[in-house]
C-alpha cells in the first residue's frame, strides 16, 4: 500500500483532470477481473467481489482530484499568471516549483524580493494577483510556445519517507484514501461494494453526487485526508486530529453529520479490535459524504479521515501507521457492517 | 395546543439525533394516518390517502433543533463544543443546555475574553459539573449534542419555548392530521431531519414521494421589536404565506392557490418576503425533476433563542388555511 500511495503522489490530477490517476488505478488494481467503469463525469467506480449473503449496497469513496493552480493569463514579459483550483493559501505558494500544463513544463512561483516590499507587503498575506510563475521564458511568444491559458499548473513535489513511518507528498488528501480503497478491492465482501474513485471534489463536491445518484447504496463511506494542527501554538481542542493516533472519525463537518449507526459501529470496531482511532475535534470543511448523504432518497454515510499535516500544500505529511489503521478499522467494520445494521 | 407543544418542544431532538422527537410525534398520530415509515436518513412519513383522484400533496415540517456538540473533552472534563446549526455565541453565553440522556451543562467562555467581539464557540465549554475527563466521559461522547432548555408556556396568548422552531410546525401538522377527513387529495405528512443544518433532509423525502406539489410549514423572522430591522411580518397578523426567501421563490400555483384559501375562508394571512434564511421548500422545489412548493410560515421572534415566540392564533390559523388547502380541488 505504501509504494501505491507514493506512486499515486507523483501523477498530477487537478479537479477536472484526473485521468493520469484513474489509469494508475485501473492498471493496478491487483484483481483483473474486477469489473469498472468510467461515468460521464469521470469519476472510475468499480465493483467489489462480494459473497452475495448481504443485500447492502456499500459505496466507498475517495476523491482522485487534488488541488492546484490554472493558468489563466500570459504576460507580456512572459511570467503565468493564476487562478486556483481547490482551497489554497497564498502563503504557501512562494518559492514553489510547479509543473505546468501536458508537458510538465517547470516553473516556479515568484513574488518580489523582500528589499522591494513595502512596510504593508511585508506584514500582510500575500495575495495571490501578485503571484506569478516564472518558466524562463523571454515574453509572451516564447511562453505561448510551451503553454497556454487553461493549463493546469500541479506542485512539483516527490514524495520522501522520513521520519518514523512518516511520508511527505503532495496530494495526499485523498490519495491516501484512494490507496486503502485499493486494498478493500482485494477482499470478498459480504455485500455489493461500489468502490467510487471520484473526481473534483476540491473544487465543490461534485463528482460524489454524480457517482451517488448511479450506484444508488444504502451506505457511504468517505475515506478521506483530513487537517491535522497538531504542531505548536495551537490549542489541544482546535487540532483536529493527532498525527499517529490513528484515523479520525468524523461526528460532523461542515457538509454532513455522520449517521448515528455507522458511527456507534465503527468506534465499537476500533474499541473491540484495539485498534487506534480519534474522533476529530472540529467540525470545519466538508467533504464527498455531503453530496453522497442527500443523493436519491438519502444514505447514510460516515467519513473516517487519516491525519494529513500541511494539507493542501506540497510538503503534506502523513503517518503511515494511520493509514494501516484505517485500513483495517474501515476492513474489519465493513465485514460486520451487515450484522451491525440487522440486514 | 400547549399541552401538545410541551411535549414536543420538551422532547430532545437536534439535526441528526432526532429519534426521541420522531418517536413522540410517530405515536401521537399513527392512530390517524393509512401510512407511517421513516427513511433512511430518519424522515417521519406519513399518508394520509385521498378520498378522490386528487393529487399528492406534501406537507413538511422540521423535527430536528439547534444544538451544541460535544467536540473534545478536556483533562478537567470541560467539554468543548462546536455548533450544529445556526447558533450564535452571544445567545449561547449562560445557557443551561441539556444532552440526550439528560445530562444538564452551563455553556460558559474563557475568562480571558475582555472583547465580547471575541466570543466564538471554540473559546466557549460547557461544563457539566465533572473535574476530570474519564468522569465526563462517562456520560458524554465526543459527538454528542446538547440542546437549550426551555420549557414551553402560554401566556397573553403566545407561546414562549426553546425548539419553536419547527415543533410549533410539527404542532401545526399534527392538528390537522386530526381534523383531517374525506380529503380528495392524498396528503402525505412529512416531519423532515437536519433542516437546521442545510435543508438535507427534505430533498431526499420529496425524491421518494414524488409529490405533485409541496408546502413546507416552518417559522420566520418577525420586524416588530424595538429597533429592529424592517421586516412586514408581526405576531398575530395570521401566518405568512411566502413569496419568496434565499433558497426559494415560491411556485405561483402554490403560492396563490394558498391566498385564495385564505382569502375564501376569511382567514387573516401575511405575506413574507425574506432575502436571508430558507426553508425545507428550498430543497424540495428541486428534487426529482422539480416540484412546485411554497411555505405556511409562522411569524416568530427570538429565534434560534431558548425563548422562541409564536402568537397562538397565528398557529390555528395556520391549521386552518392548511387544511383548507389541501381539502381544495387542485387543477
Amino acid at each position: 500500500m505504501m509504494q501505491k500511495l507514493a506512486e499515486l503522489t507523483k501523477l498530477d490530477g487537478l479537479s477536472g483532470n484526473e485521468q493520469d490517476v484513474r489509469k494508475y488505478i485501473i492498471q493496478n488494481l491487483a484483481d483483473k477481473s474486477l469489473e469498472h467503469y468510467t461515468d460521464n463525469i469521470g469519476n472510475l467506480i468499480v465493483k467489489g467481489k462480494t459473497d452475495g449473503s448481504s443485500n447492502l449496497k456499500v459505496m466507498v469513496a475517495a476523491h482522485m482530484d487534488e488541488v492546484g493552480l490554472m493558468v489563466n493569463y500570459i504576460t507580456d514579459d512572459g511570467k503565468l499568471k493564476f487562478s486556483t483550483v481547490g482551497g489554497i493559501d497564498s502563503r504557501i505558494l512562494i518559492g514553489q516549483h510547479v509543473r505546468v500544463g501536458k508537458d510538465k513544463i517547470p516553473g516556479v512561483i515568484g513574488y518580489k524580493s523582500i528589499h522591494l516590499q513595502d512596510k504593508n507587503e511585508r506584514e500582510s498575506v500575500v495575495k495571490l494577483k501578485s503571484l506569478y510563475i516564472d518558466i524562463a521564458a523571454k515574453d509572451r511568444e516564447n511562453a505561448e510556445e510551451l503553454v497556454k491559458t487553461g493549463d493546469y499548473v500541479a506542485f512539483d513535489s516527490e514524495p520522501v519517507f522520513f521520519g518514523e513511518n512518516k511520508i511527505k507528498a503532495k496530494a495526499l488528501d485523498d490519495r491516501a484514501g484512494c490507496a486503502v480503497i485499493m486494498e478493500l478491492l482485494n477482499e470478498v465482501w459480504p455485500f455489493e461494494l461500489y468502490a467510487c474513485f471520484t473526481v473534483q471534489e476540491e473544487i465543490g463536491l461534485r463528482g460524489a453526487l454524480v457517482a451517488a445518484n448511479r450506484v444508488k447504496p444504502d451506505v457511504g463511506i468517505v475515506l478521506e485526508g483530513t487537517t491535522c494542527a497538531d504542531v505548536p501554538k495551537v490549542k489541544e481542542h482546535e487540532v483536529s486530529t493527532v498525527m499517529g493516533k490513528g484515523p479520525s472519525i468524523s461526528f460532523a463537518d461542515r457538509a454532513s453529520i455522520a449517521d448515528r449507526e455507522l458511527l456507534m459501529h465503527f468506534f465499537k470496531t476500533a474499541e473491540k479490535e484495539g485498534i487506534p482511532y480519534q474522533w476529530k475535534t472540529t467540525t470545519t470543511g466538508g467533504n464527498d459524504a455531503g453530496k453522497i448523504q442527500t443523493s436519491g432518497a438519502g444514505v447514510k454515510t460516515l467519513v473516517v479521515s487519516v491525519p494529513c499535516r500541511y494539507i493542501h500544500s506540497p510538503v503534506s505529511v502523513l503517518d503511515l501507521n494511520d493509514l494501516k489503521n484505517m485500513l483495517n478499522l474501515v476492513s474489519k467494520a465493513l465485514h460486520t457492517l451487515p450484522e451491525a445494521l440487522g440486514r | 395546543m400547549i399541552t401538545l407543544l410541551r411535549e414536543l418542544t420538551g422532547a430532545y431532538g437536534p439535526s441528526s439525533r432526532e429519534e426521541e422527537i420522531r418517536n413522540t410525534i410517530e405515536r401521537k398520530i399513527s392512530p390517524n394516518v393509512d401510512d407511517i415509515y421513516t427513511d433512511a436518513l430518519g424522515n417521519l412519513i406519513a399518508v394520509k390517502k385521498g378520498s378522490g383522484n386528487g393529487k399528492r400533496i406534501m406537507l413538511a415540517a422540521h423535527m430536528d433543533e439547534i444544538g451544541l456538540v460535544a467536540s473534545y473533552i478536556d483533562e478537567k472534563g470541560f467539554i468543548r463544543i462546536s455548533n450544529i446549526g445556526g447558533i450564535n455565541p452571544y445567545v449561547a453565553v449562560g445557557q443551561r443546555v441539556q444532552f440526550h440522556n439528560g445530562i444538564t451543562g452551563c455553556v460558559c467562555y474563557e475568562e480571558n475574553i475582555t472583547d465580547f467581539k471575541d466570543l466564538k464557540l471554540d473559546r466557549m465549554y460547557i461544563d457539566i459539573g465533572t473535574q476530570r475527563r474519564e468522569i465526563t466521559l462517562d456520560c458524554i461522547m465526543p459527538g454528542d449534542i446538547a440542546v437549550f432548555c426551555g420549557e414551553a408556556i402560554e401566556q397573553n396568548g403566545k407561546f414562549i419555548s426553546k425548539a419553536l422552531d419547527d415543533r410549533i410546525g410539527c404542532a401545526i401538522l399534527i392538528e390537522l392530521i386530526e381534523i383531517l377527513k374525506d380529503c380528495p387529495n392524498e396528503v402525505v405528512f412529512v416531519f423532515t431531519v437536519q433542516e437546521e443544518v442545510g435543508l438535507r433532509g427534505a430533498g431526499p423525502a420529496a425524491f421518494s414521494i414524488k409529490p405533485d406539489l409541496a408546502v413546507a410549514v416552518d417559522v420566520t423572522g418577525t420586524g416588530d421589536t424595538p429597533e429592529c430591522k424592517p421586516l412586514a411580518l408581526q405576531l398575530g397578523k395570521g401566518p405568512a404565506v411566502m413569496i419568496k426567501d434565499n433558497r426559494t421563490i415560491s411556485h405561483p400555483m402554490v403560492k396563490n392557490a394558498l391566498i385564495e384559501c385564505a382569502r375564501k375562508n376569511n382567514i387573516p394571512y401575511q405575506l413574507e418576503v425574506m432575502s436571508v434564511g430558507g426553508n425545507d421548500a428550498g430543497t424540495i422545489h428541486t428534487a426529482a425533476g422539480g416540484i412546485p412548493a411554497g411555505a405556511v410560515s409562522i411569524p416568530c421572534r427570538y429565534l434560534h433563542r431558548p425563548c422562541e415566540m409564536v402568537d397562538k392564533n397565528d398557529a390555528l390559523n395556520a391549521v386552518k388555511l392548511l387544511n383548507a388547502f389541501v381539502m381544495s380541488p387542485m387543477a
